[in-house]
């Protein structure tokens, strides 16, 4: 029987958890979990179509660490009652902004003066291009759905927003002149305008949200230190120089991987109990 | 920070990034190392929108500067990938790692692993690759421009009948001889391109000959023949040959050897202008082809004459397989002595089955010439050439 010959290791490996957002997540995990074995570090993933369900196999310890949206990690944060810790995060994790962008022409100088407008959004579980810039309008007055219209585009719910569809959905809704109003990720306002999406010439920047994280590498709190120690000192010794490696960092998105943390997520905190979220 | 000094300045002029900004930004970050310090003057106003979220994407920092309107601070980050420089010259092993870079090219490290396991210059070289590829650009010929299908008589219908059924056969054969290049392309490593350009040639030549000889077929009338099982058994063991050199031998030597043969005896004996023509054109392809075969094996077989012995036994394997079947099927056989003959009347018949007599043993002695001048003994090229199947390919 095949089963006599699985001896359980002495060491259980560590289960980290990850949604596939797109089919790539395998190519990237294979590759990462190649990698892991020739630092001498036992892993292994288990993947997840939305976030919802991996939040709650991290809190049923079905995982021991997660690869979490923003929203996933509140999430975490709410249900533990704080007893959760970030480990790593990506490079590419920090500092990011939402811009609100609306038409040249338009007369349209401050976000009170979308006040009655339709503003376009990403999917309703988006933290960047949703619920972070609704934050931002609401804490200028402009409460979403009653001081103005919010047009939701809904690409992948349940991914947070991974998937940049519903953002650039959003930016054509501006262009059509179905909005007046359209929020991105600031990255992705470079690239639809080079990509021709946004107009450099008949659009603008109306307003920037300040500086948030993005996901991180999420520990409960019961969980050792000793357990992710190897985990994490081989993340942040994943380097872009290093070929086995390179391409998947690309797919995923990042140069290096810098130590979490926790400062980031304010706004979003904010929004989620604003908007009563997870109420 | 006040007291760091920029290595180096970047002017935008009023670009913003996406108006090329991005591009001169790249191009005075390239110098740099991690750590450095870039100061960028840009008159453009989107620059400050855009410059954090490009660093941070492109791996940078970007630095908040108190030192007025148009100026920025970016702190390099990652650098650039790792390079591979591959063989400049034309190297006897290619690598995987070097991807489909053309020869020459510098290729970044990490790339995906390609399969290309034909990849020793030994597996697929020939010194005349050069010669072959000129002169198949400078023949390739035209269904439409060079063939004058208004000067097609109306034929008696045995004639007629006949020439399609050796279209057909023709057809068969010419499908085999692109399927069998057009596989082995897809195996050799892009640092060989010579021989990928000569093989595509090749098939681009093969594909012609399909069109060409169905046409024939259809413009007399009569529709295409039969096609025989013996001959299709035959052309399925030559493409079932899995090893290159061995397929090259198999196919260019031996068959399209055979065929240069068959081509020409097509022509002399063409009932029509048209049917003439198109066994010419064929014809010359096929030299080349037939030049390839000869110039590859010439090439192996100088650095490993002992794989010889290995060649001979793919022969007699094949022979081995196809000694049930009868020889050539009698659809071909007999439209070659009626076209040969000229008709149906005994005559004409016994003129006919006169000329297949001679075209055969002239298929045989040309293959044991071509297989004494790869170094084959005499006595070893009459036995192989013996060996060789009856359905010609
Ligand atoms: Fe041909
Ligand atoms: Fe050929």
């Amino acid at each position: 029987m095949g089963s006599a010959s699985v001896r359980p290791s002495r060491i259980q490996p560590l289960r980290v958890g990850a949604v596939a957002y797109d089919p790539k997540v395998v190519t990237i995990w294979e590759g990462f979990k190649t990698y892991f074995e020739r630092q001498g570090v036992e892993m292994d993933f288990v993947l997840y179509s939305h976030y919802d369900a991996q939040v709650q196999a991290h809190l049923e310890a079905e995982v021991d660490v997660a690869w979490n949206s923003p929203l996933a990690w509140v999430k975490t944060q709410i249900e533990t009652r704080g007893a959760c810790r970030t480990l790593v995060m990506r490079d590419t994790d920090r500092d990011l902004t939402t811009k609100i962008i609306v038409r040249q022409s338009a007369e349209i100088a401050t976000l009170a003066d979308l006040r009655g407008k339709v503003v376009a959004v990403g999917a309703s579980d988006s933290p960047q291009a949703t619920l972070i810039p609704l934050s931002l309008l609401d804490e200028a007055g402009i409460s979403p759905g009653q001081g103005c219209r919010v047009l939701y585009h809904d690409v992948m719910v349940g991914k947070h927003g991974d998937h940049v569809g519903g953002e650039r959905e959003a930016a054509y809704a501006l262009a059509a002149g179905k909005a007046d109003a359209a929020c991105v990720l600031d990255s992705n306002y470079l690239l639809f305008l080079n990509e021709g999406t946004l107009d450099p010439d008949t659009t603008r920047v109306l307003a920037t949200t300040p500086p948030y994280d993005h996901c991180n590498f999420t520990a409960r709190g019961d969980l050792p230190e000793e357990r992710t120690q190897r985990f994490v000192t081989a993340l942040l010794e994943m380097s872009f120089q290093d070929p086995l490696v390179r391409t998947l960092m690309e797919m995923e998105g990042l140069k290096r991987w810098l130590p979490g943390r926790t400062t980031g997520y304010e706004q979003l905190k904010r929004a989620v109990e604003k908007f009563r979220f997870y109420a | 920070m006040p007291n760091r000094i920029p290595k180096a300045q970047a002017d935008l002029g009023d670009l913003a990034l996406h108006e090329g900004g991005a591009m001169l930004l790249r191009r005075a970050i390239a110098p740099l190392r991690e750590g450095d310090l870039l100061e960028i003057c840009g008159g453009s106003s989107e620059l400050v929108e855009q410059l954090p979220a490009w660093c941070r994407q492109q791996g940078h920092r970007y630095l908040p500067l108190n030192k007025g309107a148009g100026f920025h601070w970016i702190e390099r980050g990652a650098s650039d990938p790792p390079l591979i420089r591959p063989a400049q010259e034309l190297a006897e092993t290619a690598e995987p790692a070097w991807g489909l870079a053309p020869r020459g090219a510098t290729v970044e490290a990490g790339g995906p692993a390609f399969s290309f396991p034909l990849r020793r210059k030994r597996e697929v070289w020939a010194e005349e690759l050069d010669a072959i590829r000129q002169q198949a650009a400078n023949n390739q010929w035209s269904l439409i421009r060079d063939i004058s299908w208004n000067a097609l008589p109306r034929l008696a219908p045995e004639l007629e009948i006949a020439v399609s059924q050796a279209m057909t056969f023709l057809t068969e054969n010419e499908f085999a001889a692109l399927y069998i290049p057009a596989r082995f392309l897809a195996r050799i490593h892009p640092h060989y391109r010579e021989v990928l350009e000569v093989l595509a040639f090749q098939v681009t030549d093969e594909a012609r000959h399909a069109e060409a000889f169905t046409r024939r077929a259809e413009a007399g009338g009569t529709g295409l023949g039969t096609t025989a099982n013996s001959g299709q058994l035959s052309l399925h063991t030559l493409l079932e040959e899995s090893e290159f050199t061995t397929a090259v031998f198999l196919l260019c030597v031996m068959g399209e050897g055979t065929f240069l043969t068959l081509l020409q005896f097509l022509e002399e004996n063409a009932p029509d202008p048209v049917t003439a023509a198109l066994m010419r054109y064929a014809h010359r392809d096929e030299a080349r082809h037939v030049a390839f075969g000869v110039s590859h094996l010439r090439y192996v077989l100088q650095r490993e004459p002992e794989r010889r012995p290995a060649l001979a036994a793919a022969v007699e394997r094949r022979s081995r397989l196809l000694a049930s079947i009868s020889g050539l099927s009698p659809y071909v056989h007999d439209a070659l002595v009626i076209l040969a003959g000229g008709g149906l009347s005994p005559e004409q018949v016994r003129e006919g089955a006169r000329r297949v007599a001679v075209l055969h043993r002239e298929m045989d002695r040309a293959r044991s010439e071509r297989l004494q001048a790869l170094g084959f003994s005499a006595e070893e090229a009459v036995r192989l050439s013996a060996h060789h199947t009856k359905n010609f390919m």
